[in-house]
């Protein structure tokens, strides 16, 4: 089945997500520590770090998973903020793929794919699972749109999620440690569908150990440690001739095994 | 190195099966063993054969009246008598088929949701529907039908009615503890913790008083509450705290990452309760729900105290029929036996869920 | 407009609308309920609690008349209730414990045995097997002058149970003391072995030596100080036994049933901790050397009772609950007595559906701050 998708194209200059001097506690504790950060359209921007440095809640506060307490995030311009209309909208434009999928386990695949299309923003069913399988085609599992999440495998249930998230059409796409929980055997699958998202110029920001994506698809690379950047760069610098001392550890110690 | 042929399976050893292995492992292993399996029989023999002598063999079958029972035998005639009286209660003889399709549209609604292959809709529309219908049917006063008086409803009869219009009313109300309990908006919390605690904190019989002696006090003059409607409202409000904890306890078997799932696609609060939480919190819970739901089924006995004819009431009232005075041994039997063979069913059937729920999770 | 967009905007709104709907019921349900109190010309307020009662109360632990207040009625009440309850938690420990293991036990016969026992009587309502009790057991119980006797000081029949009834003279006082001292040197012994078996890694029947300890010491003293503990006996006099003390039926009836019926779920709390333990736990004990009474005692019941307690004090707290229902027999604890015959003389629901759901909600209260603690204190350290 043929579809026309609107190809995003990559225009740098053009800032769809701002952070600025964005904070954030969790009780006394400052997990986010003046944080700036502007992705411009069809970026690829790679965050990277030690667990417990931030980069989650970075992503998490984009699409208000997280309130933030001081600064200002915007999406295409619109505040990120407790205004229910303004967050209506930052949510169809931004979706995010969780770390455990989070795919609905009462629900079949398909089910899954047109919930949101349906009844967030008021598709016909049968619009709705036609753009449903034209993802699940995309993400070479059209054929268990009858199964149920937890028929399916880790590698499998991940792609799913990418459709689901792809069904709204979503100008951004937000990944949080989207491989972490899955076993060696099926990264590769599910950083294969990332990669082809990509080369099609979709906005992307992705919490992710995956090095070897990093280097082949970021524009740029993000080392964020104790809640702050520590440094950020083109792939090639970020992993040849990083600066700052911690992130030269940090490299150490993921790329010596 | 070697290679071997594949090898087809054995029988274990003679000593290793057989009824006479089986006794000796696990009748006869030990000393304490062997002296626990002596005090066991013993048990039995001095239970099970008086038993069996009082409810069958000395037990009296036939006949209409006091006469035809004699000897220490059970004396079921009593109960083939006054069946009616325990499952209808003082129900008028002509509009008995009334109660008895009641009773079968209840049956159906039984099975219409135990079948799995059903769609979810319809069972729960035969659930909303049953106690409407139940009520019209049994009440009348409309289509033609002559109206009775809750008054005359009595004995397992009412105990159903009591139970199932207990559970399918509490339910909804429970429900929105539950989500109450869950709020992020302190009010609407507190005030949810602070209902759910108290009825918890107090046994049904104060909440049975409270509806049948307070509540009324609570109305404008004039508005008056038929008794058996008191009670409802009472045991409704007692069980839906209940319900709430159950449901409570399905919201917290899931995931964190459900509701997030549910936010980043844009779904609204009603959205992502109505489709993404509720669904999967119901269906955790049902299990203990039934537990709750048994409970409240040998609970609606309470209802004797504040003076409607369930069940056990009946027990007393045909015990005090004068020409068959003398027989409430029979009367309480039988009725334990019904209870308890409702109640068995129910927790066999939560247990069967149970299971299948543990399962379904493993996949 | 914009203002009603914001979530926590609107957060605010809706909880001001519950609370001014709450209020409005409220306010509309105390203006009824003032109008309906004053149309039936009930009284209101608590005056009622210092006007003497006029009824008479069976079963008192403390003296009470006709003359009594209702005040006292309520005493009267609420010490029966946790008389009743006191005994039931009692013996329902004991026997659910009994059931329990009997339930694990890997004898055949003696486990299915438990089973039937607990499928039959938790399926049961405990209000049928109170009425069962009083009216089929407890009825069926010979006459005064045919009473069962034991040994002549023990004496069963309709009234109920009569037994011999200790009398403490001078010098009881050490006799109690020695128990007291008994306790502590088994406390000190017990630590003394710990810290053996800590040094020297030697073991020490304690268990035995403080039985001993215990029985032993409190019965030298008893017979140096000249044996000052007597026992009244109950005696047929006229139509009664007089003397010793007394069990009614219903007191009796109340407690067997609520005794029987609650065992059931200790029992299967015993259970269900003990099969919680993961089988792991055992394999690994198995596996260290412990024997089978050391890996149940040092790994498996350390385990299991942080499950197993906090449903068993919940059946504590039901039981305290169910012990209500005397009420269909008539032993006078608060809902009987307070809750019944109070309100039906006074006539003030209000009042006496307030005081006897606050008591009960204090019990509950209770209970429920002595589940937390120990659920703090059991709580298995964890990240």
């Amino acid at each position: 089945m043929e579809k026309k998708i609107i190809e995003s194209t990559k225009d740098l200059s053009q800032t769809v997500i701002e952070l600025d001097n964005v904070n954030k506690w969790y009780g006394d504790f400052h997990v986010l520590k003046d944080i700036n950060l502007k992705v411009g359209k069809g970026e690829i921007v790679v965050v990277a770090g030690p667990s417990g440095s931030g980069k989650s809640t970075m992503i998490r506060c984009i699409n208000r998973l997280e309130e933030y307490q001081e600064g200002k995030i915007s999406v295409d311009g619109i505040t990120v903020n407790s205004d229910i209309k303004n967050l209506r909208q930052v949510r169809s434009k931004v979706d995010m793929v969780f770390q455990h999928f989070n795919l609905f386990p009462h629900l079949s695949v398909l089910d899954n794919l047109i919930l949101a299309p349906m009844h967030v923003y008021g598709r016909s069913k049968k619009e709705a699972v036609e753009t449903a399988m034209y993802y699940l085609n995309k993400v070479n599992i059209a054929e268990q749109a009858n199964k149920y999440p937890n028929q399916l495998s880790g590698g499998q249930q991940q792609r799913v999620a990418i459709a689901r998230a792809l069904c709204k059409s979503p100008e951004i796409m937000l990944f949080d440690e989207p491989t972490s929980a899955l076993d060696p055997e099926m990264i590769g699958e599910v950083l294969d569908v990332m990669i082809s998202l990509a080369e099609e110029g979709k906005t992307m920001v992705c919490v992710t150990h995956e090095m070897g994506f990093a280097r082949k698809v970021a524009d740029r690379v993000i080392f964020m440690d104790a809640g702050q950047i520590v440094e950020e760069n083109d792939p090639e610098t970020f992993f040849h001739h990083p600066e700052s001392d911690r992130l030269k550890l940090f490299l150490e110690q993921i790329l010596d095994h | 190195m070697a290679v071997y042929q594949l090898k087809t399976a054995k029988e274990p050893p003679v000593k290793e099966r057989g009824v006479i292995y089986w006794i000796r492992k696990n009748l006869l292993s030990s000393t304490t063993n062997i002296l626990l399996t002596i005090l066991s029989l013993y048990i039995i023999y001095i239970i099970v054969p008086p038993l069996i002598k009082w409810a069958f063999i000395d037990a009296n079958f036939t006949g209409h009246a006091k006469s035809d029972c004699g000897g220490d035998g059970a004396c079921w005639v009593f109960i083939r008598e006054k069946l009616k009286m325990f499952i209808y209660g003082f129900f008028p003889e002509q509009q008995l088929w009334r109660a008895n399709l009641t009773l079968f549209l209840g049956f159906v609604t039984i099975v219409i949701a135990v079948i799995e292959k059903v769609p979810k809709s319809i069972k729960i529309a035969s659930i909303v529907i049953l106690p409407i219908a139940a009520i019209v049917l049994l009440s009348g006063g409309i289509f033609g039908l002559e109206y009775i008086e809750t008054n005359k409803w009595g004995g397992l009869l009412l105990t159903l009615v009591i139970a199932t219009v207990g559970i399918v009313l509490s339910f909804p109300i429970g429900v929105l503890l539950a989500m109450g309990r869950q709020s992020k908006l302190p009010i609407i919390k507190t005030l949810s913790v602070s209902y759910i605690e108290l009825i918890r904190g107090v046994p049904l019989i104060t909440v049975l008083f409270m509806a049948s002696v307070v509540l009324p006090l609570f109305f404008p003059e004039g508005m008056d509450f038929d008794k058996l409607v008191r009670a409802l409202i009472g045991i409704t409000l007692f069980q839906a705290a209940y319900v709430a904890e159950n449901i409570r306890g399905g919201f917290q078997a899931i995931p964190k990452g459900q509701y997030e799932a549910a936010d980043a696609l844009g779904l609204t609060y009603g959205q992502k309760m109505r489709l993404i939480i509720l669904p999967q919190a119901i269906k955790v819970a049902i299990p203990n729900l039934v537990g709750t739901f048994i409970s409240l089924f040998k609970d609606t006995s309470l209802v004797m105290i504040i003076g409607l004819f369930d069940l056990l009431t009946m027990v007393k009232l045909t015990a005090n029929d004068r020409d068959w005075l003398g027989f409430d041994t029979e009367g309480y039997v039988f009725v334990a036996l019904i209870y308890w063979a409702f109640n068995f069913t129910m927790s066999r059937y939560s247990k069967h869920l149970e299971k299948k729920l543990d399962t379904n999770n493993r996949d | 407009m914009t203002l009603l967009r914001d979530e926590k905007v609107r957060g605010i709104l809706y909880q001001i609308i519950t609370i001014v709907g709450f209020v409005l019921l409220v306010l509309y349900i105390a203006h009824n309920t003032s109008q309906n109190i004053e149309a039936r010309g009930i009284k209101s307020g608590f005056e009622f609690l210092n006007h003497s009662s006029g009824f008479d109360i069976t079963e008192s632990p403390i003296p009470y008349t006709t003359k009594s207040t209702h005040w006292e009625v309520f005493k009267v009440g609420l010490l029966n209730t946790l008389i009743i309850s006191f005994w039931g938690v009692l013996l329902t420990t004991i026997l659910g414990l009994i059931i329990g293991v009997a339930r694990l036990s890997p004898n055949w016969i003696i486990s299915r045995l438990a089973a039937t026992y607990i499928e039959t009587f938790r399926n049961i309502p405990v209000l049928l097997q109170i009425l069962f009790w009083y009216n089929v057991v407890l009825a069926a119980m010979p006459s005064v002058r045919q009473s069962y006797s034991f040994f002549d000081s023990v004496f069963l029949n309709q009234r109920g149970v009569f037994l011999p009834k200790p009398i403490f003279q001078d010098g009881s006082l050490y006799i109690g003391l020695a128990l007291i001292v008994a306790v502590v040197i088994g406390w000190f012994v017990h630590k003394w072995a710990k810290k053996q078996h800590l040094e020297s890694g030697k073991n020490y029947p304690v268990f035995w030596i403080n039985l001993a300890i215990l029985i032993l010491l409190p019965t030298i003293v008893y017979i140096v100080t000249g044996k000052p503990i007597d026992f009244d006996y109950p005696a047929l006099k006229g139509f009664n036994f007089v003397g010793g003390k007394t069990y009614t039926p219903e007191f009796l009836a109340l407690l067997f049933a609520l005794v029987i019926y609650t065992a059931t779920f200790i029992a299967e709390a015993i259970r269900s901790g003990i099969e919680a333990v993961n089988k792991g736990q055992k394999e690994a004990a198995k596996s260290l050397g412990l024997t089978k009474m050391q890996s149940l005692k040092l790994v498996v019941l350390p385990q299991a009772i942080r499950i197993a307690i906090p449903p068993i004090i919940s059946q504590y707290l039901n039981l305290i609950k169910n012990s209500s229902l005397a009420a269909a027999i008539g032993y006078p604890e608060l809902v009987t007595v307070f809750a019944g015959t109070s309100l039906n003389v006074t006539g003030q629901a209000l009042e006496i559906i307030a005081i006897t759901m606050g008591t009960y909600l204090l019990i509950s209260l209770i209970v429920s701050l002595i589940l937390n603690w120990f659920n703090k204190k059991m709580k298995i350290k964890e990240r």
